[in-house]
């Protein structure tokens, strides 16, 4: 039986690994996604220690420093979580494994805007993933639905590709971080459309316009060709709540500061779990302390209440 | 292994091929397809003899990509006598590709 199964890939579950590998917990990380969804981001600028670093690369060096412990990672879906006597059963697509503890770091999937047209037109224009399809989109006429770091950041990459960028945002102001949406408010191709909704994509084959919840500059509409939706997320809790973990009002997984769950021997972190009587903040940063932070935890759980006191450095 | 498809080798691999041929469109900036790739290579290996497999880079094949429409990446496109079948836009797993391909084969 292993001692500590992760599941999930991205940076919480990743930085669990590091500091289970530290605290000499034989563990297993089980993911869909090697680096999950911080593979999709654009440039990291608040990462410490990283001037500027692309989502992607500093996931790669996050998973090369997972393996470089002797840590597997197994790329697969965990279609089902089981208590069993002494701990827990994960089953995934091929295989079955035990283990004592379980740390939940399954993130969260996109948002949806839930309005017509958006799901006739996925990948007919419309995407959730900017960095990846706005290449496709050279001299076009896009539209980025959102307010957040992602759709600020996501306007300025599709600055580069697009002929024109509409930012539509249903604030009077972006929720973004102020560095951001200054380098936003530079660049001439990007027109905020604050204070307005996005309420249909329209188009024959393909997306050609948007309709727009109020006029702007004495428009309805507003002709696109791509439609790039970034409005959040929502917690991936559907295998939590198969093992009768605690979820909030919002589908996240219920976490003390120590990242327990209802159950004993089952910690969350990440996107996943809140922080009961904390800010539901969502960045790389606090991913990765969720992650070290069920790790310590899960070493107390083993050791029955001792703190971990690692070995930093070199080990012999 | 999946086969390299080209802008140029394109019509005669695929639209003239006797087998189904499964198209992975994808380019090295999209993650999600880089994550799509060890499941495509694989599948080319358990269904050989039976489909082919190939991999278009959108980049350096844009011809053929804007052709069949390709506006968001990672998409599968099964083609059977020279004709499009089947189409998965992003990454359903392996399995999803492989239901794709069981329902052609």
């Amino acid at each position: 039986m292993n001692d500590l199964i992760i599941v999930g890939a991205g940076i919480a579950g990743m930085t669990a690994s590091v500091y289970a590998s530290r605290y000499k917990i034989n563990h297993l990380v089980i993911g869909e996604i090697p680096g999950g969804q911080g593979t999709l981001a654009g440039r990291v600028e608040n990462y410490p220690g990283y001037l500027s670093i692309p989502g992607p690369e500093l996931m790669q060096k996050l998973i090369e420093q997972v393996k470089q412990s002797g840590v597997k990672i197994k790329q697969d879906k965990v279609g089902g979580l089981a208590k069993i006597k002494g701990g827990f059963e994960v089953k995934t697509t091929k295989e079955k494994f035990q283990t004592k503890t379980l740390i939940l770091a399954m993130g969260a999937v996109y948002r949806h805007l839930n309005i017509p047209g958006e799901e006739k037109f996925l990948g007919k224009g419309v995407s959730y993933c900017t960095t990846c399809d706005i290449p496709l989109f050279r001299d076009k006429v896009v539209a980025i639905a959102g307010g957040g770091d992602s759709a600020v950041t996501g306007a300025l990459h599709a600055a580069s590709f697009a002929q024109k960028v509409y930012i539509i945002h249903r604030r009077d102001e972006f929720r973004a971080e102020p560095g951001w949406v200054e380098k936003v408010r530079k660049v001439k191709k990007i027109e905020e459309v604050l204070s307005n909704q996005v309420e249909e994509i329209k188009g024959k084959e393909k997306v050609e316009e948007i309709i727009l919840a109020n006029s702007y500059q004495g428009n309805q509409s507003l002709k696109v060709d791509g439609v790039f939706i970034e409005i959040g997320q929502v917690p991936s809790f559907t295998l939590a709540a198969g093992l009768k973990v605690e979820l909030d009002g919002g589908n996240y997984v219920k976490v003390k500061p120590t990242m327990e769950t209802n159950i004993a021997g089952v910690f969350a972190a990440g996107d996943l779990a809140a922080i009961q009587g904390g800010i539901l903040f969502r960045q790389f940063i606090t991913a990765a302390s969720d992650g070290a932070r069920a790790a310590a935890s899960v070493y107390q759980y083993l050791h029955k209440g001792a703190i971990p006191a690692p070995a930093w450095g070199q080990q012999s | 292994m999946a086969l390299d498809l080209t802008d140029q080798n394109f019509e005669k691999e695929v639209l003239q091929a006797d087998l189904p041929v499964l198209v992975d469109f994808w380019a090295p900036w999209c993650q999600p397809c880089l994550m799509a790739s060890p499941a495509i290579e694989e599948l080319a290996e358990e269904y050989d003899g039976k489909i082919k497999a190939g991999k278009l880079n959108v980049d350096e094949s844009p011809r053929i990509a804007q052709n069949f429409g390709i506006m968001s990446i990672p998409t599968v496109i099964i083609f059977k006598g020279g004709k499009e079948v089947k189409k998965q836009i992003g990454f359903p797993g392996k399995e999803g590709y492989k239901k794709l391909i069981e329902e052609v084969i």
